[in-house]
C-alpha cells in the first residue's frame, strides 16, 4: 500500500568518473545493493536495501562510493520526528514489536563527557609513566575484612578465588550465535594475550575455545544454554546474568533460524528449534533464591572459581546489589542502559534502565555505607567508550568495566545496527561461512591487543598526571574527578564537585 | 561404599566429602535438609536417607541418585545425565532446564516442574511424577517428555498455566486434562504409537516404586505437543 512506502534512509552516491564496474561492491554486499547492469556497462544500486555498513565504500579500489542519508523528510517537527512517523507506519503494516540492534542512540545525557579528569600541578608532583612503573594490575573477588594470623603469628594469606587483570578491562558477554566463530576467536586470544577475560555469553562455549578456558568468563543464564560440567569447569570464572542493561527485565530470543551446525552443538539444543531465554530465572524469586544458584554453582566447581552476578542498572540498582552482595556472590557487573545488544526491542532498548555512571556511583555508596563493599568488587559496563571513561569509571567506584561495543568496533563493526538480520557484511554479527571469513581472526586479535594496549598507555598517563601509580589507589577517589554542566543532584548522586569547587 | 551420618553437619562438609571420596557408592543417613547433595556429579551412586535440601542433584553428569523420603526445590537443575528417584514427593523447580537424565518421582510435585526442560542429540530427558503436579507445569518445554500419572486420585492431575510458552518435548497425563490450556498447545487423546515413546520410562516407575502398569495403563492418557518450535516468530518487525 502506498501508505506503507518508507523513502529510503540512505543513498549510495556513485562517482561515474571514478567507477571501473569492478564489481567489488556488488560482491561485497551481502544486502545485494549493488548489481551490475551488462546492457549499459554500468553499476546500478537499490539504496532501500542499504544499511549503512561502509564495506562496499571501504573496499572500492577506486573511492567512488559514498553513503550518505538522505535529505528526503518529512514536514519538520520537534514533536513528530521522521523516525517515530516511520515507525508507526511499520507497526500499522506488521502488528510486530519494532526490534533494533546495537546500544541506545537516543539523546540522553551522557555523564562521561560531563566529568573531568584531575591532574597534578607544582604540589603532589605528576609521575612518567615512560620513567615510573603504573599499577594498573588489579584483581576482581572477595577481598578480607581483618588480617588474620594463625597460631605461630603468621599471616593467614589464604583468600577468596581472584581473577587477576592485567588492566582494569574485560571484554563483556557476547553469545557465540550472536557474533561468529571468527569473532570470538579474536576475542578469546586477545584475552590471553593481554592478560584478561572475555565472556562467553549464554551461548555455551565451542569446544574449540576451551583452550582459551584460563582467560575465559562462562556465562549461566536464564536458558541455561550449554551449561553443564565441563563448561562450568573450563572458565575462570562463572557469570549468572539476571539482566542486561540494553533490554532490562526481559528475556532473550534466538531464532530457530539461527540455531543451526555449531550453534545448536555449542547451545546443547535441536537445530531449527528457537532459543528462547525467558525474562527470569525460573528458580530466582528473591536473593536468597538467587544465593542458591550462586553456591550450587560454587559446589559444582569445588569453590575453586569466582561468581559474577550480572544485573542491568535499574532504579532500585543499589538496593538491588546490596542484596547480591549478600548472596555469596564475589563480583558485581552493572550494565548500564547504552549497553549493546544483538537484537532488543527499540522500546525497551531506549527507554528502560539508567545510566551506568550514575548507578554506579550510587551502587559504590551504598555498598560502602552498609560496610559491605570489600565483600564484592564491582564491574561497570554499558558503554564505556575510550580510556577516558575507564579512569572516570574507576574514580566513580569500578573496580574494572566491561566493553564490547568498542571491541567490535576495532573488529569492523561499523555501528550500522542491523545486527538482527544475521547478514552482517563485516563478518561479526552472522553466521553464514561466506561472510564470517571476512573477519580475519590473526588481524582481528591482533587490533583488539592493539587497542587495549593504547588504552593501557593512556590509563597510565592520566593516573601519572594525577600522581597516582596505582589502580588501586585510584579506586572510587572521586575527588580526581570534577563536574561540568550537571545540577546539584547529579554531582550529589556522583559524588563530585563542581568544576571551579 | 561410604557411609555418612549426616546429622548436625553443614552442606560444605557434607559436599566436599562426596566430592573427594574415590568411592563410587555413597549412603548418606539422618539427611537434614543439606543442600546441593550430588550437585555436578558423574558416575556416583548416592542413597539419600532423610530429606535432602534444596538443587538436590544440580548439573548431575551421570550415576545416580536415590532419595528415601521428600526432596525439596530445584532438584536436578540443569541436570545434563544421570538419575534422580524420589521415593516420596518433591518441592518447586523440579527438573529446571533438565537437559537429559531421568527423574522419578514416586507421588507429587510443587510449582515449576520441569519448566524448560530440553533435549539434545541422544539424551532423552525425562520427568515422571507418580501424582499431581503444581502450576506452570513444562512452561517453555523445549524438549524431553514429562509424565504426570495421577495417582493420587480422579482430579485433574495438572494445574494452571500449564505449558505456557511450550515449543517442544511432550507432555502425557494420565486422566483428565485441565478446562484450559494455552493456545498453541495441542492436546489429544494419546493413541498407542504415542504411548509406546514412554512405555520404558512408566515400566521403570512400576519398577523403582512397585506399582502395577496395569493399572496405570487402565485410564487413558493425554498428550500435550506445541503447535510450532518458532514460537514468537511473528512477533517483530526490523526497526
Amino acid at each position: 500500500m502506498p501508505i506503507d512506502f518508507l523513502y529510503p534512509k540512505f543513498e549510495v552516491v556513485r562517482n561515474p568518473q571514478r567507477c571501473i564496474a569492478c564489481r567489488v561492491c556488488e560482491r561485497q554486499c551481502a544486502n545485494e545493493v549493488h548489481r551490475f547492469d551488462p546492457a549499459l556497462n554500468l553499476m546500478e544500486s537499490d539504496e532501500s536495501k542499504c544499511v549503512d555498513c561502509h564495506r562496499c565504500v571501504s573496499l572500492c579500489p577506486t573511492r567512488a562510493l559514498k553513503i550518505v542519508e538522505t535529505d528526503h523528510a518529512f514536514r519538520k517537527n520537534a514533536n513528530w520526528s521522521g523516525e517515530i512517523i516511520s515507525e508507526i507506519y511499520l507497526q500499522a503494516k506488521s502488528g510486530g514489536v519494532l526490534l533494533s540492534s546495537m546500544g541506545n542512540p537516543a539523546g540522553h545525557p551522557i555523564y562521561w563527557d560531563k566529568l573531568l579528569i584531575n591532574a597534578s600541578q607544582v604540589t603532589n608532583p605528576s609521575i612518567d609513566p615512560l620513567r615510573e612503573p603504573i599499577e594498573t594490575k588489579t584483581f576482581l573477588g572477595k577481598k578480607t575484612h581483618d588480617i588474620k594470623r594463625d597460631k605461630n603469628g603468621h599471616l593467614v594469606t589464604e583468600t577468596s578465588p581472584q581473577l587477576e587483570i592485567s588492566m582494569p578491562v574485560m571484554f563483556s558477554a557476547m553469545s557465540y550465535g550472536s557474533i561468529s566463530y571468527n569473532a570470538h576467536e579474536c576475542l578469546a586470544r586477545a584475552a590471553a594475550e593481554l592478560g584478561i577475560y572475555y565472556n562467553t555469553g549464554e551461548g555455551g562455549l565451542h569446544e574449540d575455545f576451551y583452550r582459551y578456558g584460563a582467560h575465559t568468563i562462562v556465562q549461566v543464564a536464564s536458558g541455561r544454554f550449554g551449561v553443564h560440567k565441563d563448561y562450568l569447569e573450563a572458565g575462570a570464572a562463572i557469570e549468572i546474568k539476571m539482566g542486561q542493561g540494553a533490554k532490562p527485565g526481559i528475556g532473550g530470543h534466538l531464532p530457530g533460524g539461527k540455531i543451526v551446525g555449531d550453534i545448536a552443538k555449542t547451545r546443547m539444543i535441536p537445530e531449527g528449534s528457537d532459543a528462547i531465554s525467558p525474562a527470569p530465572h525460573h528458580d530466582i524469586y528473591s536473593i536468597e533464591d538467587l544465593r542458591q544458584l550462586v553456591y550450587s554453582l560454587k559446589e559444582a566447581t569445588g569453590y575453586r572459581k569466582p561468581v559474577i552476578v550480572k544485573i542491568a542498572a535499574v532504579h532500585n540498582v543499589a538496593a538491588i546489589a546490596s542484596g547480591i552482595a549478600r548472596s555469596g556472590a564475589d563480583i558485581i557487573a552493572i550494565d548500564g542502559f547504552r549497553g549493546g545488544t544483538g537484537a532488543a526491542p527499540t522500546r525497551i532498548r531506549d527507554h528502560v534502565g539508567i545510566p551506568i555512571e550514575l548507578a554506579l556511583a550510587s551502587v559504590d555508596d551504598r555498598l560502602r555505607e552498609e560496610g559491605i563493599r570489600q565483600d564484592v568488587s564491582l564491574v561497570a559496563g554499558g558503554s564505556v567508550r575510550s580510556s577516558a571513561d575507564i579512569v572516570k569509571a574507576i574514580a566513580l567506584g569500578a573496580d574494572a568495566v566491561y566493553v564490547a561495543t568498542a571491541p567490535l568496533l576495532a573488529l569492523g563493526c561499523h555501528l550500522c545496527a542491523t545486527c538482527f538480520t544475521g547478514k552482517c557484511n563485516w563478518g561479526i554479527a552472522t553466521q553464514e561461512p561466506e561472510l564470517v571469513k571476512r573477519l580475519n581472526p590473526e588481524i582481528g586479535f591482533l587490533r583488539l591487543v592493539n587497542l587495549l594496549t593504547a588504552w593501557k598507555h593512556e590509563i597510565s598517563e592520566m593516573m601519572g598526571g594525577m600522581g597516582i601509580n596505582s589502580i588501586e589507589a585510584l579506586k572510587g577517589n572521586r575527588l580526581m574527578l570534577r563536574g561540568v554542566g550537571l545540577n546539584e543532584k547529579e554531582l550529589q548522586i556522583l559524588g563530585v564537585r563542581h568544576a571551579g569547587e | 561404599m561410604i557411609s555418612i551420618n549426616a546429622a548436625g553437619m553443614d552442606f560444605i562438609s557434607l559436599n566436599s566429602i562426596l566430592r573427594e571420596t574415590k568411592e563410587k557408592k555413597a549412603v548418606i543417613n539422618n539427611c537434614e535438609g543439606q543442600r546441593y547433595i550430588g550437585c555436578a556429579a558423574s558416575g556416583m551412586d548416592i542413597t539419600v536417607n532423610g530429606t535432602p535440601g534444596n538443587a538436590l542433584g544440580s548439573y548431575l553428569n551421570g550415576g545416580r541418585i536415590t532419595v528415601h523420603g521428600n526432596a525439596q526445590d530445584a532438584v536436578g537443575d540443569t541436570m545434563n545425565g544421570g538419575e534422580i528417584i524420589i521415593h516420596g514427593s518433591a518441592g518447586d523447580g523440579i527438573g529446571l532446564s533438565q537437559r537429559g537424565g531421568e527423574i522419578y518421582v514416586r507421588d507429587s510435585a510443587g510449582y515449576r516442574a520441569g519448566v524448560h526442560m530440553k533435549q539434545y542429540r541422544d539424551k532423552t530427558t525425562v520427568l515422571v511424577i507418580g501424582g499431581s503436579a503444581g502450576s506452570f507445569l513444562g512452561e517453555y518445554l523445549a524438549g524431553g517428555y514429562i509424565i504426570v500419572l495421577g495417582l493420587t486420585g480422579d482430579h485433574c492431575p495438572i494445574s494452571n498455566f500449564c505449558a505456557a510458552g511450550m515449543h517442544g518435548g511432550k507432555i502425557f497425563v494420565r486422566g483428565v486434562l485441565p478446562p484450559s490450556l494455552p493456545r498453541q498447545v495441542i492436546a489429544a487423546e494419546a493413541n498407542a504409537e504415542d504411548m509406546s515413546a514412554v512405555q520404558p520410562y512408566i515400566d521403570k516407575y512400576c519398577r523403582y516404586f512397585g506399582k502395577d502398569k496395569d493399572d496405570i495403563l487402565s485410564k487413558p492418557f493425554h498428550m500435550l505437543t506445541p503447535d510450532s518450535k518458532n514460537p514468537y516468530k511473528m512477533l517483530y518487525v526490523f526497526n
